[in-house]
């Protein structure tokens, strides 16, 4: 067995997979935010592979940003995570349709 | 040989690790198996020669981002768990299709081609050196958005978990508030009520008119 990019690509896909599983079933938005995350992070795996693979360090560079938009995306989701739950709402996606009604 | 059983090791434990995240109904678990997912793909990164993003992958992620989910999820307690009500059983088919499909197309995709042995690079490949050449050379743009989104995101936080709520006016219902029925009132304090709503004359208390004497 060679390992070589198309593996890396390969458990980059799996991890994508079960990120989007998570996204699609769970209804607290912590695990949401859990799920994304590993979605955020199976891209990185895939930029980094295919960095590795060209001999380019802007697959590097682009999973840096990937990072801080993750970090920023933490903050921004854990705040609305906080702000729902200091005014009594239901923390379960299924129940937040104020902006619909 | 080693190179391949490192690669096993992690890969197993990054995909472990992300079921368990999906899987756990305990979201302090989630949490922390979420923790080892990004262990095993800092060590996946190190298999590609690319150190500074495994250093960073630790630092940021396992770290700094890590510690605040656990943050939010102690602050919340209970609130935090997973609501129970059923969910439909086509809306869990749905999503294990949807998410097969991905999986599937991307494999298609990737068994296509026929990937060679990469380029070969030197050992600074992944060295801090490197990436700052290119991120603060040719990308020097995204690096300079990528500190405004920051700073947004900062601002954002704190204007999110501030402690007052902006004022509104004539009672509107914000986005994020259920409306919920009247509170009945609990036996205890019916009863006091009851109690109270009749005149208890106590003698000495009650009070005197003013033209006595």
């Amino acid at each position: 067995m060679h390992v070589g990019v198309a593996w890396f690509l390969g458990v980059s896909a799996v991890l994508f997979g079960i990120g989007l599983y998570g996204v699609f079933t769970r209804r607290s938005p912590i695990i949401l935010l859990l799920s994304v995350e590993i979605m955020l992070n199976s891209s990185n795996l895939a930029l980094i592979s295919f960095g590795r693979y060209w001999g380019d360090p802007a697959g590097q560079v682009f999973a840096l940003v990937v990072m801080a938009v993750a970090a920023s995306e933490v903050v921004v989701g854990l705040g609305l995570v906080v702000a729902m739950a200091r005014r009594r709402a239901d923390l379960d996606v299924d129940s937040l349709t104020g902006l619909r009604n | 040989m080693t190179y391949d059983v490192v690669f096993v090791v992690a890969s197993a434990l990054a995909i472990v690790s992300a079921l368990g995240v999906v899987l756990s109904s305990n979201p302090f678990h989630s949490a922390l198996s979420l923790i080892g997912n990004l262990v095993a793909l800092a060590a996946m990164y190190l298999l590609l020669q690319s150190d500074f993003l495994a250093a960073a992958q630790v630092i940021v992620y396992a770290g700094a981002v890590m510690i605040m989910f656990l943050f939010v999820i102690a602050y919340l307690g209970g609130r935090a768990n997973e609501p129970v009500r059923s969910r439909p059983w086509w809306q869990t088919g749905a999503a294990l299709i949807a998410a097969i499909a991905v999986v599937a197309e991307i494999g298609f995709a990737v068994e296509q081609q026929a990937f060679g042995d990469g380029a070969h690079v030197s050992d600074l490949f992944g060295a801090p050196q490197a990436i700052a050449g290119s991120f603060l050379g040719r990308y020097v743009l995204a690096f300079e958005a990528t500190s405004v989104l920051l700073l947004i995101a900062a601002v954002g936080g704190v204007t999110l978990a501030a402690r007052r709520p902006a004022p509104r006016e004539g009672g509107a219902v914000g986005a994020f508030e259920v409306e919920r029925p009247e509170p009945t009132p609990s036996l205890q304090a019916q009863a006091v009520d009851a109690e109270t709503r009749f005149d208890v004359v106590r003698s000495g208390s009650a009070p005197e008119n003013g033209d006595g004497d």
